[in-house]
């Protein structure tokens, strides 16, 4: 039988260390909303999306009450909606109108983020992928709670060049858009190489045409939770460090497994997967970053900051896959900038940069994430920024995102301010040099060797 | 048979039990095993309890208790055994 030290550890790691579940996520196929017109389409993915997810929040809340465990967010990702709306949109707007529809679709079931406002164009863009993309800034702009994304690169089809060009631009409109809130527009937007069917978390989340029809995903959390434990092993050899992440880890991801399950029995659809992400907030004690310094360092992105995330990264994933059959999505820390106070802190006293995040990314996901840049930097820039990411991410085999925002009339030195769990964000400096050349040839940038495996 | 897991955390004071045990006597709750210790300084109480039988949902319950706790000057949680036998237990 359970014993009471037992009880007392887990209601500890609740109220005082921040362990929670940080989303639901109900995956919902649009691929059966199909009709002759766009509105049709609209009054389709309505009522599928208000029918799926009409106990999706309430659910959400019997299971936080019965267990004692809050469940942060309440979400829900689509098909890539250049799928869904390719046969029927013949212009940017028409993709607007079903941005929209799944804004109110959002409101009605009362999630607080929508994702799958996408296309994946990792070869090439097909003209329905293309108006998609062009469609973005206007559709997040015109929307509080649609989320974005554009799968630009693979290890199996290389990184498609012409994509990359084309979304520097589209970051820019987002962000002149949206200038009136900090460039708000360009947080739900997120760039993937390698970008997996069933991520829960956003902005980067979409139903994959590989999955069924309705499913739950379960991203959990606790970087609080792995920080106190390691308090507790303060000075003792990398050995004991690493069994006492992945114990840590473990325990986060069996709650995770647990409310998956619950969730997945009382909405009568299939459960999928557990994203194993460490994910931090801007609450004090929830950074990803105190956990670094907890490790051994000053501030996070001092020297040993990316082997001892590398160490961290693969403790959190040792631990997690003994929790659940079913691990999946992004899966590994996640180091925001805006997301997370302590990260912050590093920025403003000068021991982080744009050049080490990169560097950060390589061993963990995802990738340059809520990065706030100078609003007057170039388009070309953005893409190059964004091409190195994909690099990374294409060569590695793994999966790297860009989620950069130009803040408009703000420039180093200032702070963007997004607000709840967006956090704010210092204005990082970028490298001034050019890659004008570079960004506008055309074409891709063909697959790397090691993806010829047959 | 699902077993609900009551904690009771705060400063110690008398009759804390009495009046939990009362509530659940009313409630028709059967106590299956109780257990406390002092961390810190603080009183800590877990009860197992069999809800089957009670008279109330266990959302009631957990509200009801949450109020009994307020007066009392304790925190009460109501809560599945389930979260703590994944966590603790392969």
């Amino acid at each position: 039988m359970i014993n009471i030290n037992e009880v007392i550890e887990t209601n500890k790691m609740i109220l005082e260390e921040n362990l929670d579940v940080r989303t639901i996520t109900m995956g919902i196929s649009l691929l059966d909303c199909k009709a002759d017109t766009v509105e049709k389409v609209c009054d389709k993915i309505y009522a599928k999306i208000t029918d799926r997810a009409k106990n999706l929040v309430s659910v959400g809340q019997e299971i936080e009450k019965e267990y004692g465990i809050p469940i942060v967010n309440k979400r829900i990702s689509v098909t890539p909606i250049a799928l869904v709306g390719g046969g029927v949109c013949e212009t940017t707007k028409d993709f607007v109108k079903i941005a929209k529809t799944l804004d109110k679709a959002a409101k009605e079931v009362g999630v607080n983020l929508i994702g799958g406002y996408s296309a994946l164009v990792s070869k090439a863009m097909t003209p329905a992928d293309k108006l998609l993309i062009e469609s973005i800034p206007e559709a997040l702009a015109s929307t509080d709670r649609v989320c974005s994304s554009v799968n630009v690169g693979s290890t199996k089809t290389g990184i498609n060049m012409d994509a990359v060009r084309l979304i520097g631009e589209i970051i820019l409109q987002t962000a002149e858009l949206t200038k009136e809130q900090d460039s708000l527009g360009c947080i739900k937007f997120v760039v993937f190489c390698n970008a997996p069917d069933d991520n829960p978390f956003m902005a980067g989340a979409f139903l994959g045409v590989t999955e069924g029809d309705t499913v739950i995903n379960v991203g959990v959390s606790g970087p609080g939770v792995v920080k106190k434990a390691l308090e507790s092993v303060r000075g003792a050899d990398f050995e004991v460090l690493c069994e006492t992440i992945k114990k840590t880890a473990f325990k986060v991801t069996r709650v995770g497994q647990l409310v998956a399950q619950e969730a997945s029995k009382r909405l009568g659809y299939p459960f999928g997967i557990i994203d194993l992400s460490l994910a931090p907030t801007p609450a004090v004690g929830d950074s990803i970053a105190e956990i670094l310094e907890e490790i051994g360092l000053e501030y996070a992105g001092a020297p040993g900051t990316t082997a001892a995330l590398a160490m961290l990264n693969d403790q959190v994933k040792k631990g997690g896959i003994m929790a659940s059959s079913y691990v999946g999505g992004l899966s590994g820390a996640f180091i925001p900038v805006s997301e997370d106070q302590r990260m912050i802190d590093a920025v403003q006293a000068g021991a982080l940069t744009l050049e080490k995040l990169e560097a950060m990314t390589c061993v963990c996901s995802v990738g340059l994430d809520m990065i706030a840049v100078p609003g007057d930097t170039k388009a070309t820039t953005l893409s190059g920024i964004i091409a190195d990411e994909m690099a990374i991410g294409m060569i590695n085999q793994k999966t790297t995102a860009v989620r950069i925002i130009p803040v408009i009339g703000k420039t180093v030195g200032d702070v963007a301010e997004f607000g709840g769990l967006f956090g704010t964000a210092p204005v990082m400096p970028v490298n001034q040099f050019s890659c004008d050349a570079f960004i506008n040839r055309t074409g891709r940038i063909p697959a790397p060797v090691h993806s010829f495996k047959n | 048979m699902k077993k609900t897991i009551l904690t009771v955390v705060g400063k110690d004071s008398v009759g804390i039990i009495a009046k939990v045990c009362t509530y659940l006597a009313e409630n028709k709750i059967n106590i299956l095993d109780i257990s406390q210790t002092i961390v810190q300084g603080f009183f800590n109480m877990m009860m197992i309890v069999d809800t089957n039988e009670a008279s109330k949902s266990l959302d009631e319950i957990s509200d009801d208790l949450d109020k009994i706790g307020e007066e009392i000057g304790v925190r009460i949680q109501v809560q599945l055994e389930d979260i703590f036998n994944m966590m603790h237990r392969l």
